[in-house]
């Protein structure tokens, strides 16, 4: 007996280490918003590694991830709210918490998960392990409406900030008691906010606004100053063009001592300095969408939307210049560059592909098939304020 | 030989008409498809991709069931000022509009 027990252990520690042990950072999730599902892929070797079906509605889909990197949070447009271990490749849980929500973030601890919901207009925390519901946040205001919510994202501090889409409200909810969750209200904020970021060091939390011209900030190490509104003529300015897609204001980067960003119905991209005054707008292919930073800050990658959508520009952040354009295919939807930024994986929707594109040559390093692919969201994002 | 000619002339007369119909069904048939995916697709980023609604309202047959044809056209045509609803005059013909409010009407499929 005493013989066979180290052989055993010998044959059990051979059997963990044939289960093929590997790490969360090179894996990524990739919507397929027309039926329900999503693609695991890893940018190594820039392969797909599974489909995992079942997840409901999934146009204008988003997720972010555990800080552990092994479970991604699904926004669906149903009210869905989907946790997949990507080590697995499986569901590992899914509730139905609305009737329809446009996104969430996760918490600076990674405890609590936020959900902005457009039906009931409001917010919920859940549990990230367990996705109990913790707080409901319904966005009431005058006489008891409820106001669809926008822009929902964490900052230090424990907080949650979003904005009020039909109250012209920016809410900061402060989760350090989650017993005692603390809201401050700022109102007459400016007409309909849309979207909102915060900038990567977690400061500054800046609303875009449709309703009206200019941006609404919010100094989140200041919130007794208020909201403040930056770049008056930021908007859609004199002559008012449709717009036929919102502009995301993810992804806005400072590239040094500048910030780029979209202009709202106008074809072009706007140079900002560092006190947020608009110093050049540069001529672009189209309505931009997105206007994205590779992540070392020097090219900014922009798509566009309907019927400009086959397009992508980059432009280079020192001459500001438009360095590249490109054809990938028919409603390129998004974009999501590799953690270091050599490559960058943009979904092309009405191809049915994915293409993985080197930023230094532009050529296309691998194209992978995916049913109608919208958003890319890579693990690393588990490690960023506000995303 | 007369008649005969007049059977062959009568005859590719109609076969022409056949194919121009059939030809002119099939333009139609796709632009009703490319209206689908817009719909679908390009209006569903505001109202849902279902039409279930969004930013924008629900488009669902039953949520327009009290709106008349006209208000839905002009909307779609001239948008809605003062609201992210876009004037889609630049892009959609009248025709093109009215084909959506017909899909509207009968539902996405
Ligand atoms: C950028 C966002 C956006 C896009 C894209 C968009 N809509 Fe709208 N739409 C809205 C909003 C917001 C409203 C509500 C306006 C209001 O408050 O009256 C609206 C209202 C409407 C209405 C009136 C509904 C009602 O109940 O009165 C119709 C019809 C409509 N849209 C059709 C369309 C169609 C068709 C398309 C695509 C060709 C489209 N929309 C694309 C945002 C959008």
């Amino acid at each position: 007996m005493k013989k066979i027990l180290p052989l055993i252990s010998i044959l059990l520690l051979s059997a963990c280490s044939s289960q093929n042990l590997r790490g969360t950072g090179d894996l990524g999730l990739i919507i397929e918003r027309a039926i329900g599902q999503v693609q695991l892929v890893e940018h190594t070797g820039n392969t797909s590694l599974a489909t995992i079906k079942g997840l409901g509605d999934l146009s204008h889909a988003s997720i972010v991830y555990s800080r552990d990197a092994r479970y991604g949070y699904v926004f669906g447009r149903d009210g869905g709210l989907t946790k997949i271990d990507v080590l697995q490749q499986k569901i590992v849980k899914r509730v139905i918490q609305s009737g329809n929500s446009i996104g969430g973030a996760i918490s600076q601890d990674g405890k609590l998960i936020a959900v902005s919901n457009y039906k009931p207009g409001g917010v919920k925390i859940f549990n990230s392990d367990t996705l109990e519901l913790i707080v409901n946040i319904p966005a009431v205001y005058a006489d008891g409406k409820q106001s669809k919510t926008v822009g929902l994202i964490d900052a230090p501090g424990q907080l949650f900030v979003f904005g009020l889409y039909d109250a012209s409200e920016i809410w900061v909810v402060d989760m350090k008691n989650i017993e005692k969750p603390v809201i401050t209200k700022f109102k007459d904020i400016g007409l309909f906010p849309y979207d909102g970021l915060v900038t990567p060091d977690g400061r500054y939390y800046i609303a875009g606004l449709f309703g009206e011209d200019g941006l609404a900030m919010l100094d989140l190490w200041h919130l007794e100053k208020g909201v403040i509104r930056i770049m008056d003529h930021y908007g859609k300015g004199k002559e008012k063009l449709p717009v036929y897609k919102m502009p995301h204001l993810e992804g806005w980067a400072m590239a040094g001592d500048k910030m780029l960003l979209p202009a709202v119905g106008h074809h072009e991209v706007l140079v900002m300095d560092k006190n947020w005054k608009q110093v050049k707008a540069i001529a672009v292919h189209g309505q931009p969408i997105f206007v994205m930073s590779r992540p070392d800050h020097r090219q900014m990658w922009v798509n566009f939307a309907h019927p400009r959508n086959d397009t992508i520009q980059v432009i280079d952040t020192e001459t500001l210049e438009i360095i590249k354009t490109l054809k990938p295919g028919k409603a390129v939807l998004h974009m999501e560059f590799s953690p270091r930024g050599e490559h960058v994986w943009m979904s092309v929707r009405d191809e049915n592909r994915v293409d993985v594109i080197d930023t230094e040559t532009f050529e296309v390093v691998k194209s992978l098939t995916a049913d109608k692919p919208s958003g890319i969201f890579f693990t690393n994002r588990a490690h960023k304020i506000g995303l | 030989m007369l008649k005969t000619g007049n059977i062959l002339q009568t005859l590719s007369f109609i076969l022409l008409v056949i194919l121009s119909l059939n030809r002119y069904a099939h333009a139609s048939d796709n632009r009703q498809q490319e209206l689908q995916h817009l719909l679908k697709h390009d209006c569903g980023s505001c109202h849902g991709m279902t039409l279930k609604g969004g930013l924008g309202p629900a488009l669902l047959t039953d949520s327009l069931k009290d709106k008349p044809d006209e208000l839905l056209f002009i909307t779609i045509k001239e948008g809605r000022p003062g609201t992210p609803m876009p004037a889609w005059k630049k892009l959609l013909s009248d025709s093109d509009i009215k084909s959506i409010v017909k899909i509207l009407r009968e539902g996405l499929n």
